[in-house]
Parts: structure tokens; sequence; C-alpha cells
């Protein structure tokens, strides 16, 4: 036990103090947040530069029509005529709407165009289109010579807020965040088991070509060499993870306390809806905020942090054991392709079956991801934010054990011989022969 | 005589390849046991057995006359014959490491290692990592590893690969002082004269079978072919030679002293002795050199292999 725990030490030690270990957990965080940065950053310059379109209204009965936002300004050209009108904007606006002459109200609509030196954004297009299509809209309510404010009474906005037979509310702030949670647990055990399982192969293939193996296996069962080869890399993960955690929260807390920038993001995303909306977003801006607190409460967070863990271990050790015996079959990482196929592809198929399920979490293709102990450790993770059955959870718990023994005791038979092997590239064909010795 | 490791009717297979077909040894306390064999016969796959790296599919070993336990490996210490040590560890860590492994508590580790590093002269590695160092600096490190758990057994292959003569000399003095403070000394090598110089017992194994093993000197007498060098002085050197030669075999060297008209490979029957042979020279010549062959180390490797 206590060499175990020798070699456990030495492992982690080795990863920690490799320098590009070091650069890795310090530079990482630092680059998340620049790159988050840069991103609101683009976003508030995007939004706070302000767009001028001008417009040609040859039918008059469409001037009112242009509401001014914070990011859109309308300048009537009507007076200049459209050749010249084009040609004013093509030099200082943005774009031009061009409204035809017609003489009913039901024409209105049509031959419409809008000039522009570039494709123009949706956001222009939808700007531009809302306007129009109210105004029209206003025109012909009162051609009908109906009441306005019959009308406008008569619109209902509906909040369908669902619930399920055991009386948990849930709603589509609700399914938003079910999806972030899956979706983030299962992304972060793939990148663990990708990128810790790669190191655990790198030290098996180093201590191979270094020939220091033959020494340490006289004093050590390989068993033991491999099992603390995988637990030692898992440390330095977990530390990398939990390094980067803190760091990242601590970082993004100061730069929102010194500049205020996330207020300031949220004031621009509203700003970019029409009026009536901001008026409807800033009314139910407590309640939703409300709503994602219950919601947040509503996830089954208990078994959500059980189950990450256990489905992080299991995960984990299986793929890693995977890698410590690919590692052991071949003499340098060049070789490794053959057999690192073969152990991605659940992963990667996993991950993709995962953004399907987030949408139908319940479907039979969920299901069986969830239970099939390769992709489990992913796919089950990213239901269980919306309610799995506890004994869908525990078959695929049990099917994960019973693989994580078989596939520990299969790899370490190959570790124990590959190890010793130099030479040739192995075949499957060996391998299976190595099972044997 | 006290054994100190005792191999047993080993058997290990590689799926369809034999490796060990039915060993078995005894390695005499205190000695210098030489394991020889060519290539591929099965040494390498017969000390990792000992080292319980793999496990034999038949037979057993004993060491100290106990069968093989887990707790064994620190009375062990093994040089294999692939070298390496993690190149970017430090020295002393990696050491303190090795030793730690062995069974030795971190205190003891640190004395012993001190008492190696200084009497190698080697102290200022200490912080120096391996791929910092040369081959040889490297073999230093590594055969201070293998010794510096007071092992009973210590199992060298090819020990003075990779060392310049100086070195090689050094590590030789080395071996022969752990002999004499106790240890024993198994010795897998290639180099036929240091088979000669130092060891007492050898096994010469061959396409996994044990051919050959016991004292060295009693594998010499028994391998001996009841054949004489002998040179003599002499007037007609011509007539001298047709005359023993239509009484005994012979095969003519190369004079070597200036006083000597002839050298002679003699080969007796086995009813003949050496008196026999003196006798009938000394009436016809005066001899000069009488010696009996004795087969080198060298002679009976290549004997037996090609015997097989």
């Amino acid at each position: 036990m206590s060499k175990l725990k020798l070699i456990i030490k030495r492992e982690f030690l080795a990863k920690v103090k490799n320098k590009s270990f070091i650069v890795m957990t310090v530079l990482s965080p630092l680059l998340m947040v620049g790159l988050m940065m840069l991103i609101i950053f683009l976003n508030e310059k995007n939004s706070e530069e302000i767009r001028t379109i001008a417009f040609v209204d040859e039918s008059t009965l469409l001037s009112s029509a242009f509401t001014e936002s914070e990011s859109i300004k309308y300048i009537d050209l009507t007076a200049l005529g459209l050749a010249e009108a084009k040609l004013k904007t093509e030099s200082f606006y943005d774009g031009l709407v061009y409204i035809p002459k017609s003489t009913s109200i039901d024409d209105l609509s049509k031959g419409i165009e809008f000039y522009s030196t570039d494709a123009p954004s949706i956001n222009i297009l939808n700007s531009v289109e809302n306007n129009l299509e109210k105004k029209i809209r206003d025109l012909k309510i009162e051609q009908l010579q109906i009441d306005i404010n019959k009308v406008k009474a008569a619109e209902t906005k509906v909040d369908i807020s669902s619930e399920n037979y055991s009386g948990e509310k849930s709603s589509k702030i609700g399914s938003v965040l079910r999806m972030i949670a899956g979706g983030g647990f299962g992304y972060l055990i793939f990148m663990f088991i990708i990128i810790y399982g790669t190191s655990v192969m790198r030290s098996v293939i180093e201590e191979k070509t270094s020939r220091i193996i033959e020494i340490i296996i006289s004093s050590v069962k390989p068993f033991q060499l491999m099992l603390g080869k995988i637990i030692g890399n898992a440390l330095a993960g977990i530390l990398q993870f939990i390094i980067w955690a803190i760091s990242i929260g601590l970082i993004l807390t100061i730069i929102t306390y010194v500049f205020g920038i996330e207020a300031a993001n949220s004031g621009s995303a509203i700003g970019q809806m029409n009026p009536e909306m901001v008026q409807q977003v800033h009314n139910s801006a407590t309640s939703d905020l409300q709503l994602i607190l219950q919601e947040i409460k509503n996830l089954p967070i208990l078994t959500m942090f059980f189950s990450f863990i256990f489905y992080f271990l299991g995960g984990y050790l299986i793929y890693s054991s995977i890698y410590a015996a690919i590692g052991a079959a071949v003499d340098s990482e060049t070789d490794t392709q053959q057999f690192m196929m073969p152990v991605l592809m659940p992963l990667i198929i996993a991950i993709y079956v995962g953004f399907s399920v987030i949408e139908n979490p319940h479907g039979p293709i969920a299901l069986a991801f969830s239970l099939f102990p390769l992709t489990s450790p992913i796919v089950m993770l990213m239901r269980i934010p919306f309610g799995v059955p506890w004994w869908q959870i525990a078959i695929s718990m049990f099917l994960l054990i019973v693989t994580f023994i078989g596939i520990v005791w299969f790899a370490a038979k190959i570790y124990r011989v590959g190890i010793l092997m130099y030479g040739k590239k192995p075949s499957y064909k060996e391998l299976y022969k190595w099972l044997k010795y | 005589m006290e054994n100190v490791l005792t191999v047993d009717n080993v058997c290990k297979n590689y799926g369809n390849f034999t490796a060990l077909n039915n060993v078995s040894l005894s390695v005499p306390k205190g000695s210098i046991f030489g394991l020889l064999g060519p290539n591929g016969a099965g040494k390498t796959s017969l000390i990792r057995i000992i080292n319980q790296i793999t496990l034999p599919d038949s037979g057993r070993i004993l060491l100290d006359g106990e069968n093989l336990q887990p707790y064994h490996i620190q009375n062990i210490g093994y040089l294999p014959e692939e070298r390496g040590l993690y190149k970017s560890m430090k020295v002393g860590e990696q050491a303190l490491y090795l030793a730690q492994l062995k069974g030795m508590s971190y205190s003891e580790a640190k004395k012993k290692l001190k008492y190696w590093f200084e009497k190698f002269e080697i102290t200022d590695w200490w912080n120096k990592k391996i791929q910092e160092l040369s081959k040889g600096m490297a073999q230093k490190v590594q055969f201070i590893v293998t010794v510096m758990h007071s092992p009973k057994l210590l199992i060298f292959d090819e020990p003075f690969s990779g060392f310049d003569p100086v070195n090689a000399n050094l590590i030789k003095d080395e071996i022969l002082q752990l002999r004499d403070e106790g240890a024993t000394i198994i010795f897998s090598t290639h180099r036929m004269e240091s088979v000669e110089e130092m060891c007492d017992y050898i096994a010469l194994i061959d396409k996994s079978n044990k051919i050959l093993d016991g004292k060295l000197n009693d594998i010499k007498q028994q391998f001996k072919t009841n054949q004489y060098e002998v040179g003599l002085t002499c007037m007609d050197k011509v007539a001298l030679l047709t005359e023993i030669n239509s009484n005994f075999t012979t095969e003519s060297k190369k004079a070597v002293s200036f006083n000597e008209d002839l050298r002679l490979m003699v080969s007796l029957n086995k009813e003949e002795t050496s008196k026999d042979l003196i006798q009938f020279l000394n009436k016809k010549a005066q001899i000069t050199h009488f010696t009996e062959v004795i087969p080198s180390a060298n002679d009976i490797f290549l004997k037996a292999v090609s015997n097989n």
C-alpha cells in the first residue's frame, strides 16, 4: 500500500513540476478570461455603433413608421428623390429603404426595397421590417374602422408554466439551464478523459523508452505501477481544474467589480430589442431572476453532484487504463494512432449523441447511450439534470462498474506483457495472444 | 554448501514459444555465479522470473530455502541489461524513490545513498537531471541504485557494458567487494574473459535448456581433452616430427621461443597419461615446454553450444 502511495506521489509530482503543466495551469485561465473579454468588448463595440438608415417614402404614408432605437437611426430623404438619395446614402449612410408610390394601403407592402453597400445585417432588416409591418397593420386597422384600443386589449401574451406530476415546476429557462448543466458536465468529463488519458499514455511510453520500467517492476507489481500512474495523473488533473475554476472566478469577479462590464453588456442586449419588448423584459426581469434561482433549486443538484463524481471516476478509470495499455503496447507515440481511433470513437459519439440528448433527454437513443458503459459517463450526465428514473441510473452504474473491472483486468494484462516488449508494433492479434501469457 | 537460490524445474512458455524448459540451478552462498548462453537462450526470462517480474508456468524458486514471496524483492538487487532512469528526474530524488520502492525508509535510504555517492565521488550530481549526465555517469548511478539496499542476492546483466576500462575496473572491484561482504552474485554476460576472471560457478543455457552447470574448475576438468602443448629442442626436426606422429596425433603450433625447434599440440588416448608422453619425448629430445591444455570458458561455451 505504501508503495502505491510512493508511486502516486512521484507521478503527481512529475506531472505537476512539468513546465508545460505549470504554463497551462497559469495561462489557461488568463487566456480564457482574455477571450471572454475580447468577445464582450467586440460585442460592445458592435452595438455601440449607431447605424443610420435613410428612407425615401414616395407613398407618404409610412414616414412616421420608423421609430429610432439605440442602435439604428432613421433619416428622411424623400425630398431628394430616389436617384439622388441613393448617391447620398452610398457615401454617408448605412442603407436606404425605398417605398414606391402606391394607391392603396393593400399595395403598400409591395415593392419596398433596401439598398446598401454590403449585405445588410439581420438586425437592421428585422428592425425595418418590424417597423413597416406595424405601421401598415395600424393603417389597415384604421381603414377597416376597428378601434385600435380594442385590438390592443385583445392582445394576450401566453406564458405556459409546465409542471410534472410530482409538482415540480419546469419552464423554458429551466430547460436551458438543464442543457447548460448537463452539456457542461459531459463536456468536462470528455476533455478530462482525453487530456489526462493521453498524459497517462505518455508517461507509460516514457518509462518504456527510457527503459527504467524493468527496474521499477522488479520492485513493484505492474498493476500497482499502472494504478499509481492513473491516480497520480488524475490528482494532478483535479488540482489543475480546481486552480482553473478558482482563478477564472477570481479574475472575473475582479474584472466585473472594476469595470462593471456585465451590467453594460446586459443593457446593450436589451437595447437591440424594440421598445415594446424592452418594456416586457423590464417588467419580467425581476421575476425571471427569481425563476432562474427557483429553477436552479429545482435541479436534482445532489444527484447531479454524486453522479458527476461517480461517472467522472468511472469514465476516467476505464479510459485511462485503456490508454495505459496502449502506451505499453507501443514503443513511441507515433505508433499509437492505430489504437487511438477505437478509443476516441465512443467518446466522440458520446458527445454528438449528447447534443441530441439534451434536446430529447428521454428518447430511445438517449436511453441506449446512457446505459452503454463506454458512453454513459458523458451521455448519462447530460441526461441527469432532466430527471432520470433511478432504475436507469442504477443499471447504467452497474454496467459501468462491471465494464470497469473487465477493462482494468484486460488493460493490466496487456500492460504487464507490453512494457517488456520492444521492437515491432504489435497487431491486434498479438495483443490477444498477450492476454493468455 | 548452503544455496542462496534454488531454481527447481522451472518452465516458461510464451504462447507456442518455450523460453525455459525444466531448468534447475543452485547458486551457492557467497559465490559469483555466471549465467551464460547465446542471445535468446532464455537467460533474461529466467532472471525476470527470479525477480518476480513474471511468474513461471511450473516449477519453483527458493530464496534461502523459502518459496519466493513478494517481500523477497528487498533481498534482491537487479541491474537489467537494458538500463534506464527517469530522464527528467533529479539523480538524488530518483535514487531515493527507487530505494523506497525497494522497501527502505527515507532516512535509511538517504544515509546509504550518501555513503555510495561519496564512495564514487559523485555527490555533486545529486541535483542534476539524468539527461544532463553522460551514459557512463548514468550507469554509475544505476549501479548504486542496484546495490544500495544491500541485497543478499545481486543479479547483474552485462554489468560492464557502457563503461570505459577504468570504470569497468572500478565496478569489478565493487562487485568483488560486495561478494566478500557476503552477497551472492549472479552474473549474466557474453564477455568470457570476465567469466574466467570472476566466476566460481557457471551455468550454460541454450535453446531454453540448461546444458551445463557446476563449479567452473570442475567443468574445465570435464571438458579436458587430454591434450598437451609441448616445446622441444632437437637436432633433426623432420625426423623427430615423423617419429612423434607415428605414435601420437599432433598438431603443429608456432614456436614461441628462440631456442625451441618444435611446438606441438599432442592429443592422447584415454589410456595414455602425461607420464607416457613425457617419457617418450624425453628420450628423443629436450623438453622446453610442457602444459596440459585446459579449455577456456570461451572454448567450453562454443563447444557446448555447438554440441547442443
